[in-house]
């Protein structure tokens, strides 16, 4: 388990092994260092759940943007620049008082990166992937999620290049709220469905 | 192959750690990403070439390696199997001189630039489709590729046999089964289907979940 490795100064083996792969790559001409800082400032710090926050957001408070995307999303998210690797193929669903749904990659660990970024290590742990589309409940309350009986779970498996997003209910009370406030209350769990939007603070 | 990576219904996994939520939980993980990323910029392989590289890893690797040593395999297999790098360099850890594919490096001023452009799977087909929303249609009964004996599919073996029902048609797109092997894109019709939990488990959880999956196809027939 790489969490429970005994903290040391030396790297641990994979450590050593990506870097061997990684001076060969860039010792044989084929792998710019400076490309793989880029491709990582990137992913850790340009492209993340933000992105997919400000859209749930809109569409909660723009019913002609919610029709659009619910359509056709991908002009939309080519304007807002929200276009990209692993975000060529995106359809939103939309939880409901009736459903609730779940997005998972039972074959490896398909996400999509324009929107919500590189994916969390549980969503990527064998447990998840072999579980969810079992017992999503289950795994629902591994995350503290209870559902009503009533409400009906739709889990998304990510078989093919398109992704889901998850448009999670709105919550109650942030009927005054303005589109940024919105989106902070939209978690990166509440657009998998492994959670739900934040309650507004009172 | 084995389908060690198809988990999908598995029992006996235990709790799922939500409190594991890093992007990077190390240094290295990002740095593996990066230098996937970077090797596949060299445009040698394509997504499901690369998809079968790391289910192919031996079970034992696939069950022991934590997820980016799984990349690092695949990616030491793809570029020796592209004849990219020899598997004495890799040993060695010596590069045999500069590669006749240096002028392809992706350079860090075309990163951003290379990520938004994305790489779209859907293309034009002389493939109609035989199916609407709302139809009702089986998945075939073994998850296995009909072209390559062994060879990589996208239909996981938990939802093979069962009949759902036509919710999205997507277009047409690049078949997984063909272009993993190198034998072209064969485009196809693809579908969202959904399974009833009922129709995929003994004990469902409620009588009212149901799994979505995409579907190509030739994975379907009428039901």
């Amino acid at each position: 388990m790489p969490h429970d490795h005994p903290h040391t100064d030396l790297p641990s083996d994979p450590a050593l092994r990506v870097k061997a792969l990684e001076t060969l790559l860039v010792d044989k001409g084929l792998v710019d260092p400076a490309a793989l800082d880029e491709i990582i400032e990137t992913y850790a710090h340009k492209v993340g759940p933000q992105n997919g926050a400000k859209v749930v957001a809109k569409m909660w408070v723009d019913p002609a943007f919610r029709a659009a995307m619910r359509s056709d999303p991908m002009p939309l998210l080519r304007e807002m620049d929200l276009y990209g690797r692993q975000g060529e193929h995106m359809i939103f669903v939309e939880n409901t008082p009736e459903v609730h749904n779940v997005v998972v990659c039972t074959l490896c660990s398909c996400y999509p990166w324009p929107l919500l970024g590189i994916p969390p290590g549980w969503y990527k742990s064998d447990a998840y992937r072999a579980r969810v589309v079992r017992e999503p409940r289950a795994v629902l309350a591994d995350f503290g999620v209870t559902l009503p009986e009533g409400k009906a779970v739709r889990v998304w498996d990510s078989t093919a290049e398109t992704r889901y997003l998850v448009v999670p209910e709105r919550p109650a009370g942030s009927e005054d709220m303005s589109e940024e406030e919105l989106a902070a209350l939209v978690t990166r769990d509440a657009m998998i469905g492994t959670g739900l939007a934040l309650e507004p603070k009172s | 192959m084995s389908r060690v990576h198809d988990m999908g219904g598995r029992f006996g996994d235990g709790a799922v750690n939500a409190s594991d939520d890093a992007t990077f939980a190390q240094d290295w993980h990002a740095r593996a990403l990066a230098l996937t990323l970077a090797a596949g910029a060299l445009g040698q392989w394509n997504i499901d070439i690369s998809r079968h590289a790391r289910e192919r890893l031996s079970p034992k690797d696939y069950t022991r390696f934590s997820y980016y040593e799984k990349w690092m395999g695949g990616l030491a297999e793809l570029l020796v199997e592209a004849g990219i790098v020899t598997r004495e360099e890799l040993q060695s850890g010596k590069a045999d001189g500069i590669s006749p594919l240096a002028d392809r490096k992706l350079l860090a001023e075309k990163v951003v630039a290379a990520l938004a452009a994305g790489g779209p799977a859907d293309r034009p087909s002389d493939i109609a489709p035989a199916f609407k929303r709302g139809d009702k249609v089986r998945l075939r009964a073994r998850a296995g590729n009909t072209l390559v004996n062994g060879g990589h599919t996208r239909l996981p073996a938990y939802a093979a046999g069962a009949v759902g029902e036509v919710v999205i048609y997507h277009g047409t797109h690049i078949l997984p089964d063909s272009s993993a092997h190198g034998l072209g894109e064969a485009p196809e019709p693809l579908y969202a289907v959904a399974v009833k939990a009922t129709e995929l488990w003994e004990h469902p959880e409620n009588p009212n979940d149901e799994v979505i999956l995409d579907l190509w196809q030739s994975y379907l027939e009428p039901a």
